[in-house]
């Protein structure tokens, strides 16, 4: 055990003091606040008398000087975030001669690798954490309006759900620092994979829905939602739409199901105004987005321990 | 390994056991590492007792870093078993890793951090207290010549001193068994002498020692047995002048007399000393084989006889000339 907390305050004190991480930290701080206060401008437009979580909305109103919502902006950021905190756990130790010292000491294998994730997932923490209290902090002096106790709710669960993707991306990272000698090699790995899964992965989806229920103008609805379908399911393969989706539930709550057959019924079935779900339907919805994420995470994790506690460890 | 295979293994260790009677510090019995199809190191037995500077030679490649991670629990046996004071590195790691201090090949530290916040770090990692770690480190920093440099960064250390800093962070945990491999590969002659210096010292309060080095003349100033590592065979072992003897004198030892005027009597009358087997002349020189050092009995014989001693030294060998001849005769 104190060779894991010696580890972990170590890495801790490592991340706060680097650079990459200080450089990163305050370009989120710079996107949050710019996005929040364009919100702010922009939030009266849509709002009447009966529009609840108003304070919510602080958090999905884009303006037009900056096209992107706050938590879009967290979405881009916080795989890069995690990739930072993880690309170099393991090699870089190895190519600068320190793994074999550190392991000729008295502790458990384990322990490098937990103490990593450990400090990886506390900075992480802070640092999300920090940001949406920030801008939640910026926003309510500016709007003046104060968030309910659903709202606050609402937030705590987005920042669970934000560190949670941020440490399946970590420990995606940290994996590939275990396979890869070069430092460089597991950042550009855990980049190439980042881009493919948010860019690309909603265009596959995109081609295969469309290669199997061909739809126009013309479809009937039970085509259109039988392909909106398809594309989800298959989209859903890449954890950053997992998050979308999760995020938008929580800080939508009108919106509700992320699925398009519903929202259509409930257009179509005359009209409705969608009333908004209580949290705990939220927290329903999302579950298995969540539980998903937690796994991923959790895979990655064990992939990058099986491998590590086998290995052979030379210094040159 | 299989269940029958490490029973077995178990068996021969018994056995080894029985026959050695003491324990060495470290030992090994029929130590295998093989990479697929290639064995770095096969079937190798050894034994250091305590207080002992073994010196492991052999050109690169010969398995003598292979030999040290599996002493050390870094990398796994093939086959065969392994103990650090009783303990087996493969399955006892952390009490293995508690004893022995382990410089490797190309060391390196956080190049961030001061000296002796490096060193600070492998104090808390061996959960040693606080009050011990900052008096203790700056003991050691003073014993390798980097009290000066405690503050300063380990990226700003040149190779030597890292080297020196690295005995100071294998020390740190008052290791019983060292593992230093190349601790002078790369640094300057000032600098090779003060590493040497420093691991004798440590010898001197009985912590055991293993060196992996080419610098012969540099093993043969400190080590008091030296093995000889060949494509992972061990091909020699003993003390150098036990080796050089064995290897070059066909076990015998080489006495060079110079006298003034050497007689055929003479020659004679040192034949017959009990234990000489040849003696050759050239000039006033005699070259004499015997079983044993024989240098005050030939001394007389030559004061009894007529002939002036001039001189007379024992050939000695060098550890250079043994390891040349093992790998010429492969």
């Amino acid at each position: 055990m104190s060779g894991l907390m010696a580890i972990f305050w170590k890495e801790l004190a490592d991340h706060f003091s680097s650079k990459r991480f200080i450089i990163l930290s305050l370009l989120i701080y710079m996107a949050g606040v710019a996005t929040i206060y364009v919100a702010a401008q922009n939030i009266r437009s849509g709002v009447t008398e009966t529009t609840q979580f108003i304070f919510l909305r602080l958090f999905i109103v884009s303006g037009e000087t900056i096209p992107f919502s706050f938590p879009f902006f967290l979405s881009l950021f916080i795989p890069i975030v995690g990739i930072a905190l993880g690309f170099d756990a393991i090699n870089s130790e190895r190519t600068s001669g320190n793994l074999s010292r550190i392991l000729s000491q008295p502790l458990y294998r384990d322990s490098v690798v937990n103490g990593k994730f450990l400090a990886g997932l506390v900075t992480l923490a802070i640092l999300v954490a920090s940001i949406v209290v920030l801008v939640a902090g910026m926003g309510l002096r500016m709007i003046g309006v104060p968030p309910t106790a659903e709202e606050i709710l609402r937030l705590f669960a987005f920042i669970f759900v934000s560190i949670i993707y941020g440490a399946f991306w970590m420990s995606l990272a940290v994996l590939f620092s275990v396979f890869f000698g070069r430092t460089a090699t597991s950042a550009l790995a855990s980049i190439a994979l980042w881009i493919f899964l948010f860019l690309f992965m909603s265009m596959i989806a995109g081609a295969i829905a469309g290669a199997i229920v061909p739809i126009d103008q013309n479809s009937s609805l039970e085509l259109v939602a039988h392909n909106d379908e398809i594309y989800r399911t298959i989209s859903r393969i890449s954890p950053s739409t997992l998050y979308g989706e999760t995020v938008q539930v929580l800080l939508m709550p009108e919106l509700g199901n992320p699925s398009l057959t519903l929202m259509l019924i409930s257009m179509y079935a005359g009209g409705m105004i969608p009333t908004p779900l209580p949290l705990g339907q939220s927290l329903l919805i999302i579950w298995p987005q969540l539980t998903s994420l937690i796994a991923l995470t959790a895979l990655c994790f064990a992939g990058s321990y099986i491998r590590f506690m086998r290995e052979e460890i030379r210094s040159t | 390994m299989s269940l029958l295979g490490w029973r077995s293994c178990l068996c021969v260790w018994a056995d080894g056991e029985n026959s050695m009677g003491e324990r060495g510090v470290i030992e090994t019995k029929d130590l295998v590492k093989a990479y697929g199809k290639f064995i770095a190191v096969d079937k190798l037995n050894l034994r250091v007792d305590e207080g002992e500077i073994f010196g492991f030679l052999g050109p690169n490649g010969a398995g003598k870093t292979t030999t040290i991670l599996m002493l050390l629990g870094l990398t796994e046996p093939t086959s065969g078993a392994a103990r650090i004071c009783g303990f087996d590195p493969t399955r006892e790691p952390l009490k293995v890793k508690r004893i022995t201090g382990y410089l490797p090949e190309k060391v390196g530290f956080y190049e961030d951090l001061t000296a002796t916040e490096n060193l600070e770090y492998i104090a808390a990692l061996n959960n040693l207290p606080r009050d011990v770690t900052s008096r203790k480190i700056s003991e050691l920093l003073d014993m390798v010549g980097l009290s000066e440099m405690s503050g300063k960064k380990v990226g700003t250390f040149s190779h030597g001193m890292k080297q020196r800093l690295g005995i100071a962070d294998v020390m740190i945990k008052d290791p019983k068994v060292a593992f230093f491999d190349e601790p002078t590969a790369g640094i300057d002659p000032e600098g090779i002498d003060q590493v040497l210096t420093i691991i004798t010292n440590m010898a001197k309060q009985k912590v055991t020692i293993v060196l992996s080095s080419h610098q012969l003349h540099q093993v043969q100033k400190i080590c008091t047995r030296v093995g000889i590592l060949s494509k992972g065979h061990l091909v020699a072992e003993g003390s150098v002048d036990q080796l050089g003897r064995e290897t070059i004198g066909g076990g015998k030892f080489r006495i060079e007399v110079q006298v003034s005027e050497p007689t055929s009597k003479l020659v004679k009358s040192i034949k017959n000393i009990k234990g000489v087997t040849n003696v050759e002349s050239s000039g006033d020189l005699l070259l004499i084989c015997c079983d044993k050092d024989l240098r005050p009995q030939i001394a007389r014989t030559v004061v009894d006889s007529d002939s002036l001693l001039v001189q007379m030294k024992i050939e000695e060998y060098g550890l250079d000339d043994i390891y040349m001849k093992y790998f010429r005769e492969q």
